[in-house]
């Protein structure tokens, strides 16, 4: 059992002064090996503050974010499964699955991870799936409307992936699950 | 048990060469006062044999004789307080047994009144003394006489011993032996004239007489011996204070008796001794002894004695433990408060500050300053509904700092510190303490780096309490009073400060500006107008963090608004999206002096899809043309450009308020641009992006066919190119990827449903990259070969999805 935590788009201190207290106090550090994150932070400080949760942190370029150096995309295997990340403002139309799916494709990944719309989704297609964790603040989105904040928790176990979305909507913090199963081990 | 006579002589005899031995001694100083300790012990144990033996055989005399050679020892000037107690305990061990031994008249025959007489026929003073009073218990007990009388004779008599040491260890005996038999009410001596008054007036008495033998002892040695004697009068305090506890503990003491006998009787003690040693270690246990109920009520006498005291002490001390006891009274029970309202608490611990600080002119600043905290503490525990007194602490505090300099004291400047944090503490509603009229007024004071710091220590509060400000008043008040870190205030420039401090400073002000809200949009929108007025003048290193929280502020408020159209009547400035636009482009547009085109190119974008979202077409193409100006003149990176215009692309593509005339135009820049990126792949990339935009999925969307595949020919174009490229500069073809992308996008549009894209097209493109793949100029790339595959994978997929999609793509040969 490998825990991956999935987030991004918290656009601080642009958007949002903070995490909510919820999602902070559920976040400790120690019990997960990997974060994976779409991009948009925007500052040093919660770059720092994500490590503090996991050293092994995954990170891609948002639009806003402070630090230059973020790649555009990356992959990385975790157990069985390939994940790849992106942003996703550089794939158009956003938010557009069939666009993302190119990217899947190209990336060759099981898992793509990516953001910019602030909307959750988990949605499996030929190549695999993708996740959109949303914005872990619940931070302005121009594409879309009355955003709640929320997170993806990914806990990977052999040829399965039990994907966990956290999300806090009227002050209370929801939690629903969806399974994959990959049919191929990876070459 | 006994020695034999030859024992004890010997015993004798030893001592005897002893003491002409220590005599000797006597001129060789201070570290044989342990010699001196010894001997006086040795004295003690010497004539205790000899009482024990004449207490066994019930010999009066004798048990008389010895025990006032025993007490004899006592009459040493050698010792230093220290060493005097534990002779005195050894006394006070021996004078218990013969206590009991006057106590049983069988035992030795003489009534108590005949040896209250007897006693007094000893012959140096000092054991006199000590044995009249260990007779006078038992007279007391014995009850034939009243107390009062026994006690008072005492107490006179004790006079008779003016020496401090050995008054005090006298006086304090006498003070032991009585404690029990007080006249107190409900004791067994309580009776016809013998009062709990009786009780006080004794204890007061010995009080009087002991406090003023403790000073008469600082003015005993040389002034060089100021530090020694300090400590030594130190270590016989308690002596002092005990009967402080005492007076304390008796029951018939009530509130009347202290407001009226007690208190002023010690007061007048405490201020006429003139002793700063004395003064301030009894208003200290008269404070901690006496119940604070009490305290309460006798305020104004209490406060009264303080600028009667030598300047040279520590009141802050004493008023500091006053008010912080009285606070901890009013915390642990509420019922009491109205009863601090009543003796208007407030107003004179308030007075008396102001007096002390007055009067004494030399008091340094951070004395000043700490009392005003410990004021200030003391009403935002037992008076937080009372703004008007924590406007008045403050304001007696600028009153004393007006007219001096900036602060530079640090301990002063952190007590200053400690003093307007303290209201932050204590209110949920921060901003209910930064409307306090002196509040701003302390601020000015500091200097301009500690102005910052209180400035964080402000937002921090803000932050933490989670509370939303709400007024544009309330707004005004709270940039004025941060100040120090939205512009350069005279004296410090930015470039003095640490890049990672003034990080932190920004990113706070950007994390309030999400604490500053309204549900009215009016008053939201006057909040933002104020937030901009104050931000505004912050120069090139402040603008690019205050500008992007204001201008998503501001967009928030439009999507609230969207649903209203036009002016509503009777405002001034109303809230509607075309007036937030203006404003929002003035916001926007003071980012270019900075200059930080890529951010403002973002959030013009921003801005186009609200207008979009609001059905303001010339507002959207406004901003549109703003950000191509930007894009234009001032993004110059390679990289940036290629993010910059898959922005533009992006949004515009979302944009469903354009006529056909305004479309057709940036669609054009956009594709114009796109080609002209410097990189070829970039340049591919981008135009196969711009074909999204002839085509939205949209009901009403834009489906053009033929533009669509317009832009993926020239795309296409490109790649060659770039193919060529790399086989001229490198000898073999670049990797195939841009002509896979390209593959991808058609499959797209093909499912899509445009018409123009047809199985043969794709199938043509397939072959193409096959034979690409195959040649031998092309160097194999892993990634292409991955692509390619998955991409005939899903080609493979579709087919076998059976359907209208099956049907599509059967035409397709893999």
């Amino acid at each position: 059992m490998v825990l991956v935590l999935a987030l991004g788009d918290l656009h601080i201190p642009h958007r949002a002064p903070h995490l909510p207290a919820k999602f902070k106090s559920m976040l400790v550090p120690g019990k997960i090996q990997h974060i994976i994150c779409t991009g948009n932070l925007c500052i040093k400080e919660i770059h720092d503050y994500l490590k503090t949760l996991c050293p092994d942190l995954h990170i891609t370029r948002g639009e806003y974010d402070e630090d230059p150096r973020y790649p555009e995309t990356k992959t990385l295997t975790i157990g069985q499964f390939k994940l790849g990340i992106c942003h996703g403002h550089q794939v158009i139309p956003w938010g557009d699955l069939d666009a993302l799916a190119m990217l899947q494709r190209q990336l060759d990944v099981d898992i793509l991870v990516t953001g910019h719309t602030h909307q959750f989704t988990a949605y499996k297609h030929e190549a695999g799936v993708v996740i959109n964790p949303g914005s872990a603040t619940g931070a302005f989105s121009s594409t879309t409307y009355d955003v709640n904040p929320s997170f993806v928790l990914m806990d990977i176990d052999g040829l399965r992936v039990v994907v966990y979305v956290y999300e806090l909507i009227d002050g209370e913090v929801k939690v629903d699950k969806i399974d994959f199963k990959k049919t191929t081990t990876t070459n | 048990m006994y020695a034999s006579l030859s024992q004890l002589k010997s015993v004798e005899l030893r001592f005897d060469r002893e003491t002409s031995k220590m005599k000797m001694m006597i001129a060789n100083g201070i570290e044989d006062e342990e010699k001196w300790l010894a001997e006086g012990i040795a004295g003690i144990q010497h004539n205790a044999f000899y009482l024990h033996r004449a207490l066994d055989s019930n010999n009066l005399r004798e048990a008389l004789k010895y025990s006032a050679q025993l007490l004899s020892e006592l009459r040493t000037s050698r010792l230093s307080p220290h060493k005097y107690y534990e002779l005195y305990m050894r006394a006070f061990d021996e004078l218990r047994r013969l206590e009991m031994f006057f106590k049983d008249e069988d035992r030795h025959g003489c009534s108590v009144v005949d040896l209250y007489e007897l006693v007094q026929h000893a012959g140096n003073i000092l054991p006199r003394l000590y044995l009249l009073c260990t007779v006078g218990s038992v007279y007391i007990k014995s009850k034939e006489a009243p107390a009062k009388d026994v006690l008072k004779d005492l107490v006179e008599m004790c006079r008779g011993v003016q020496n401090p040491i050995r008054g005090l260890f006298l006086r304090s005996y006498l003070a032991q032996v009585s404690r029990d038999k007080l006249p107190d009410i409900g004791s067994e001596y309580e009776g016809e004239g013998d009062t709990v008054m009786d009780a006080v007036e004794f204890v007061l008495q010995n009080f009087i007489e002991m406090n003023k033998l403790w000073v008469r002892m600082q003015h005993q040695g040389p002034l060089r011996e100021k530090e020694k004697l300090e400590k030594e009068r130190g270590e016989l305090r308690d002596l002092v204070g005990k009967n402080l506890h005492v007076l304390s503990q008796i029951e018939g003491v009530d509130l009347e008796i202290y407001k009226e006998t007690v208190l002023p009787r010690v007061l007048e003690q405490v201020v006429n001794c003139k002793d700063e040693l004395a003064q301030y270690y009894l208003m200290d246990c008269i404070i901690q002894v006496f119940p604070d109920e009490y305290h309460l009520q006798t305020l104004e006498t209490l406060l009264a004695a303080c600028p009667q005291l030598q300047p040279t002490g520590d009141l802050k001390t004493v008023l500091s433990q006053l008010m912080e006891r009285l606070s901890n009274y009013a915390a642990s029970s509420p019922e009491v408060l109205p009863e601090f309202l009543h003796v208007e608490a407030f107003a004179k611990l308030s007075n008396a500050i102001g007096k002390v600080v007055e009067a004494q002119v030399d008091m340094p600043i951070v004395g000043a300053i700490s009392l005003y905290v410990s004021l200030l503490t003391f009403t935002l525990r037992v008076h937080p509904d009372r703004l008007d007194y924590v406007d008045q602490v403050l304001g007696a505090c600028v009153k004393k700092l007006s007219g001096k300099p900036k602060l530079e004291d640090s301990k002063a400047t952190k007590q200053v510190v400690a003093l307007l944090s303290a209201p932050l503490d204590k209110y949920d509603d921060i901003v209910t303490a930064l409307t306090l009229s002196n509040y701003p007024r302390v601020m000015d004071h500091l200097d301009a780096g500690t102005n910052k710091v209180m400035a964080m220590v402000i937002i921090r509060s803000i932050m933490k309490n989670k509370t939303f400000v709400s007024t544009f008043d309330k707004v005004e008040v709270l940039f004025e009073l941060i100040k120090g870190l939205i512009k350069d205030l005279d004296g410090i420039s930015h470039d003095e400060l640490d890049e990672e401090d003034f990080n932190e400073e920004q990113n706070s002000v950007a994390c309030l500006m999400h604490m500053l809200y309204n549900e009215d949009p009016e008053e939201m929108l006057q909040i933002i107008r104020t937030v901009w007025k104050h931000v505004m003048v912050g120069g090139p290193t402040r603008l690019p963090f205050t500008v992007p929280p204001l201008v998503f502020s501001a967009l928030k408020l439009v999507r609230r608004l969207q649903s209203q159209d036009g002016d509503i009547a009777g405002e001034e400035v109303p809230a509607t999206p075309r007036n937030i636009f203006q404003l929002l482009n003035q916001i926007i547009e003071a980012l270019w002096v900075v200059p930080s085109p890529e951010l403002a190119l973002r959030l013009y974008l921003q801005c186009a899809e609200a207008a979009n979202d609001c059905d303001l077409e010339p507002v959207a193409y406004e901003f549109f043309t703003q950000a191509f100006v930007l894009y234009e003149e001032e993004v110059a990176d390679s990289k940036a450009q290629v993010t910059a215009i898959h922005l533009i692309i992006g949004t515009l593509q979302r944009m469903n308020v354009f006529g056909v005339e305004n479309r057709d135009t940036l669609t054009h820049k956009a594709t114009g641009y796109s080609a002209k990126l410097l990189k070829k792949p970039d340049q591919c990339r981008a135009v196969y992006a711009c074909s999204h935009l002839f085509w939205v999925d949209d009901q009403d969307g834009i489906k053009d066919g033929e533009r669509v595949l317009l832009c993926l020919k020239r795309s296409l174009r490109i790649a060659n190119a770039a193919q060529q490229m790399a086989n001229v500069t490198r000898g073999s073809s670049g990797p195939v990827t841009l002509f896979v992308e390209i593959l991808n996008k058609y499959l797209y549009f093909f499912e899509k449903g445009n018409p123009q894209i047809t199985s043969s097209v794709i199938q043509g493109l397939i072959e193409l990259i096959k034979t690409e793949m195959q040649s031998d100029n092309t160097t194999p790339d892993h990634a292409s070969d991955a692509f390619f595959t998955s991409t005939l994978r899903y080609i493979q997929f579709q087919k076998q999805k059976g359907g209208a999609m099956g049907e599509k793509y059967d035409p397709i040969k893999l």
